[in-house]
């Protein structure tokens, strides 16, 4: 017996709906047995993973949290994706967009007005783009491929913030130690519910889901890139600019990284420190795909995806399973998610007659 | 040049081709199932997955062979899992590889936990007669152990098959346009699952190599992404495997000199040095990429992009 | 896994629901969380942290319950564990890593109840103590054995990235060994990484290429001390004993031990004794050891190196006395005075001898 998979004419709208329930479904099995087969209990680690964590207020607050620095990458780089612009550099973006904001805000230390945490943020967003314009300047001009170029340019990132803050900018009261000064309040993002981290610029994400959404589906730049996206040659013959989606959607994609950055420093992590970011560039790119480049999509992505890093902490402290597993069953979740996508996009026959190989 | 200098340079030498040695196996695999038109970002966790099985079966007692060969194997299967999503089940091919390497770094360091803190005897080096006798170079290119020359030759093999055989031809033309491959008749789904168990088996080589020769031991997220540093130097080859070996020396090399010149007395802070093995690959990229018709004819147009057999 | 396996549902449930209470029994074990900046399994930092906590529980047996999470990044998500674990009824956390500093610092605010200890940072309150290792006493102490059987008087030290502690490990291994071979000098290698085995072996293969004879390293993984055995020089390991990777060339290892520094605390929250405090120790109370010496080493080098342990362990020898020079040759530490615990702390200068740099 053969599986076949059949095309569409149109995606099933049904299944847009069904898949996921199918895949967490599929999950909550196999994660079940998973944590069985290892000595775990697995009502309760299911339960601990998935209900516990956002089981109160504050849970929820942290959860989203989580999600907004992925939410906010991940819908900017759905943009160029759909494009063909492969963006991997977001991670060096958003730790550039840092590394602004917070030169802004220790430049404007002890500075009072309500203008200081905008101009940080803004300065964030500069920060990010003006980093993304590197590999759109180096694609444009030179050709150079931007998977190289932005990868690179992550780690440049990385170091040039290292050496920020072992360096010139590490706080005169911290005995070297590196960190910069913790900013004064004019530089943090207030928060919106009491007793929480959860700031106002978590308000943002939505927005920005709002815009890409404008962007791709309403502007003549969005039906460029995504002609260019399907057939690059199209693109050229019908006279489109590739150079203008690319600058466009590296830089959007920079911005809204390093406003990313900008945000983290500012609200729960209060000053520059070596680590801005566990690594939101990346996981953004498997929020952007997982919510199949779709703005609703991506933020459901993006909660789904803060939310297993909170139930794997969850899990540690609260059953004692490692971290290892509960990477293995992240994994799995995605891989389940990945596999229902096929419900939507094909009809799936179970085929008795014929030894024909599908793919011949 | 005195002596001293010369035992210098000859230990940069061999220093950059063990450091490049993981880096050309990775990114010779992604190079072939990137030319097959499949772009698996799941390196890392092969890799992971390679070097915590070849390091198990060489600790309980398998010889260098068996457990080089158990590490490949593993790999290759992690890929299988690759293969089932992205080409079965044509799911989105940079989610899977991702979701794959979250997957394989969980699964190692799970299955890898008794591991930690048990050594084995590091793979031995062979000394090519004659050959490593030569000064500078011969200790510095001919002193290594057998994955090192393995991983020389899997370059000069893939660049015979890849341009000189038929199995070649029918793999460059499924990757750059699968439908015409598919109108003449060949398997696209079939080359490209293969494709993708070679890019698998390499990374379960460049796995085994950490665990077993470049640092015989087990621990945690050991590979400390040189799988992306494996995917970046397929794009700077433009998909040519021998310059994917000379962009890992290239960027082994300059890793090693940053090192060498922190105490050469160079002004510049550390972690502006570190920066340089990337650095230099941009700048280098951007050399060789700015003839435009190059790069175009390399890159394989399907790269990524699903195939449906039923059009 | 300590955990008993448990197949009934009733038993399934019951377990969540008192995991998410908060279990609220009558001789409740003392809740003890451990938060670690790497992942047990990297032989190194978090692993001997992880050797300090089952030392706990193997002291303690039932009358402990410890918990930890492992892997946590120095950003965000640190104050989200540290707050999780307080909230979940842990009476005492240990923080182990310098970036969880400020974290630790908010949580504690709001916990009060909560007993807090951090590591290696500065900042105290209430119901939060400091504790650190003077792991220098042993670097100097191994100093005098690197000293001692130097043949090219360079000395090799892999540092992960220049802040104090790693600073004053590599100025008290050097003045070990000036202490009794005045011609030695120290080449110091930044690798910019705490835990990369292949970097690391990298850094060690660079330093043994400039001459090299004793390699010593700060940071967590063996590969510095496989590359010495290759290469027939002596190592000395760090954070474990590691002559495992070495049997030919460990010379001995910097050990750090937690173990008598959590049982004791822990001792003190059962017998309501705890006070915030400031601990530093080092030989004097068995934080800091060395690891057996290598059979091979000669007799006499071992011995004058356990007379300086001694020494160090009675306060009778401070490794950071004057007279001490910077590396420009400007007397930093005048003849007769001893440096201060705060000048210690925020050291930021090499002395003389040293090759390498410090980013300012």
């Amino acid at each position: 017996m053969l599986l076949r998979l059949e095309n569409r004419a149109e995606p099933s709208r049904l299944m847009v709906f069904v898949a996921p329930l199918l895949a967490i479904a599929a999950t909550v099995v196999a994660g079940g047995i998973l944590f069985a087969a290892l000595g775990f209990e697995p009502f309760g680690a299911l339960h601990m993973f998935f209900i516990e964590p956002i089981s109160s207020m504050y849970g929820i607050s942290e959860w989203l949290l989580k999600a907004t620095p992925l939410a906010l990458i991940a819908v900017a780089l759905a943009v160029g994706f759909r494009g063909n612009v492969w963006n991997i550099g977001a991670e060096g973006q958003l730790v550039m967009g840092a590394v602004f904001a917070g030169g802004t805000a220790l430049a404007l230390y002890e500075v009072e007005g309500f203008w200081v945490m905008p101009l940080v943020l803004i300065m964030g967003m500069i920060g990010g783009s003006l980093y993304a314009a590197v590999p759109a300047f180096l694609r444009t001009r030179f050709h150079a491929n931007e998977i190289l170029t932005s990868l690179m340019l992550n780690y440049v990132a990385v170091l040039f913030l290292s050496w920020l803050v072992h360096g010139p900018w590490r706080s005169p009261e911290g005995y070297n130690f590196p960190e910069s000064r913790m900013f004064t309040d004019s530089a943090l993002l207030p928060a919106l519910m009491e007793d929480t981290r959860l700031h106002v610029g978590a308000l943002l994400a939505p927005v920005a889901a709002v815009v890409s959404w404008i962007i791709v589906s309403r502007t003549f730049l969005g039906f460029q890139i995504k002609v260019i996206g399907m057939t690059p040659a199209a693109g050229s013959y019908a006279g489109f600019g590739t150079n203008r989606a690319i600058w466009f959607s590296l830089m959007y994609a920079g911005a809204l990284a390093g406003l990313a950055g900008a945000m983290e420093i500012c609200g729960p992590i209060g000053q520059l420190v070596p680590t801005v970011s566990p690594g939101y560039g990346y996981t953004a790119i498997i929020a952007a795909f997982l919510g199949r480049l779709h703005p609703v999509g991506i933020i459901l992505a993006s909660l789904l995806l803060a939310q297993t890093y909170m139930g794997g902490d969850n899990t540690q402290i609260g059953l004692g399973i490692p971290l290892a597993v509960t990477q293995v069953f992240q994994g799995m979740i995605l891989f389940f998610l990945l596999a229902a996508d096929v419900l939507i996009r094909y009809r799936v026959r179970f085929d008795r007659r014929t030894r024909r190989v599908e793919a011949a | 040049m005195s002596e001293a200098e010369l035992a210098t340079w000859t230990a940069i030498l061999a220093a950059m081709v063990r450091a490049a040695t993981p880096l050309v196996f990775a990114a010779i695999g992604e190079l072939v199932t990137e030319r097959a038109g499949v772009l698996n970002l799941g390196i890392e966790g092969m890799m992971l997955m390679g070097a915590v099985s070849a390091f198990g079966a060489a600790h309980f007692g398998l010889g260098y062979t068996m457990a080089i060969a158990v590490g490949m194997l593993v790999s290759v299967m992690m890929s299988l899992l690759f293969a089932f999503l992205a080409l079965g089940l044509r799911a989105n091919q940079v989610a899977c590889g991702l979701a794959l390497t979250i997957f394989g770094v969980g699964l190692s360091a799970f299955v890898g936990k008794n591991l930690v803190g048990t050594p084995v005897q590091p793979l031995p080096a062979l000394e090519i007669p004659l050959l490593s006798d030569i000064p500078l170079i011969g200790q510095g290119l001919f002193a290594h152990d057998i994955l090192v020359y393995t991983s020389i030759l899997s370059v000069v093999a893939v660049s015979w098959v890849l341009f000189r055989s038929r199995v070649g031809l029918i793999l460059r033309a499924v990757g750059e346009n699968h439908d015409a491959a598919h109108a003449i008749g060949y398997g696209v789904l079939k080359v490209r699952c293969f494709a993708v168990m070679f890019g698998g088996a390499m990374c379960g080589l460049a796995g085994a190599y950490l665990s077993l020769a470049y640092t015989p031991m087990w621990v945690e997220n050991m590979s400390s992404g040189r799988g992306w540093i494996a995917l970046a130097l397929v794009v700077f080859a433009t998909w040519r495997p021998a310059r994917a070996l000379l962009g890992a020396y290239l960027f082994g090399g300059v890793t090693i000199l940053q090192l060498h010149a922190q105490n050469w007395g160079v002004p510049v802070p550390s972690q502006i040095m570190a920066m340089l093995p990337y650095l230099a690959t941009i700048i280098v990229l951007v050399l060789i990429s700015r003839d435009e018709t190059k790069i175009k004819l390399n890159a394989p147009a399907c790269l990524g992009k699903v195939f449906h057999s039923g059009r | 896994m300590a955990m008993t396996r448990r197949t009934t549902l009733a038993a399934a449930f019951g377990l969540a629901f008192s995991a998410m209470v908060g279990t609220a029994q009558a001789a409740d074990p003392l809740k003890v969380g451990f938060v670690y900046v790497g992942p047990i399994g990297d032989h190194g930092y978090s692993y001997q942290h992880n050797e300090g906590r089952l030392a706990v529980e193997k002291h303690f047996g039932d009358k402990v319950k410890t918990t930890f999470v492992e892997n946590v990044p120095e950003g965000a998500d640190a104050e989200r564990v540290i707050r999780k674990l307080a909230a979940t009824g842990h009476d005492l956390i240990f923080s182990t890593s310098f970036g969880f500093m400020n974290p630790t610092v908010k949580v504690a605010k709001r916990f009060p109840k909560v007993k807090f200890e951090h590591a290696t940072g500065y900042k105290r309150d209430k119901n939060l103590s400091t504790y650190m290792a003077r792991f220098y006493e042993a670097r100097y102490a191994s100093g005098v054995a690197a000293g001692r059987l130097t043949k090219s008087n360079k000395l090799g030290y892999i540092g992960a990235f220049p802040i104090p502690e790693v600073v004053r490990g590599a100025n008290a291994y050097l003045l070990g060994a000036r202490s009794v071979n005045p011609d030695v000098t120290l080449n110091v290698v930044w690798a910019n990484t705490w835990y990369d085995p292949g970097k690391e072996r990298e850094a060690a293969e660079a330093l043994m290429a400039q001459g090299v004879d004793v390699m010593a390293q700060h940071t967590d993984s063996a590969a510095p001390v496989q590359a010495a055995e290759e290469k027939g020089i002596w190592a000395i390991g760090q954070a474990s004993d590691m002559s495992k990777f070495g049997p030919k060339s460990h010379l001995t290892a910097i050990i750090d031990d937690w173990s008598p520094y959590y049982i004791r605390r822990v001792q003190m929250v059962m017998d309501g004794t705890w006070e915030s405090s400031d601990t530093w120790h080092g030989f004097d109370d068995n934080m800091v050891a060395l690891a057996d010496f290598n059979p091979a080493a000669p007799e006499a080098v071992k011995n004058e190196t356990l007379a300086v342990v001694e020494q160090i362990r009675t306060h009778k020898l401070h490794p950071f006395h004057g007279p001490i020079k910077d590396q420009s040759g400007k007397v930093v530490v005048k003849e007769g005075e001893t440096m201060t615990d705060a000048q210690l702390l925020g050291m930021d200068f090499f002395v003389e001898g040293v090759v390498g740099s410090i980013p300012k």
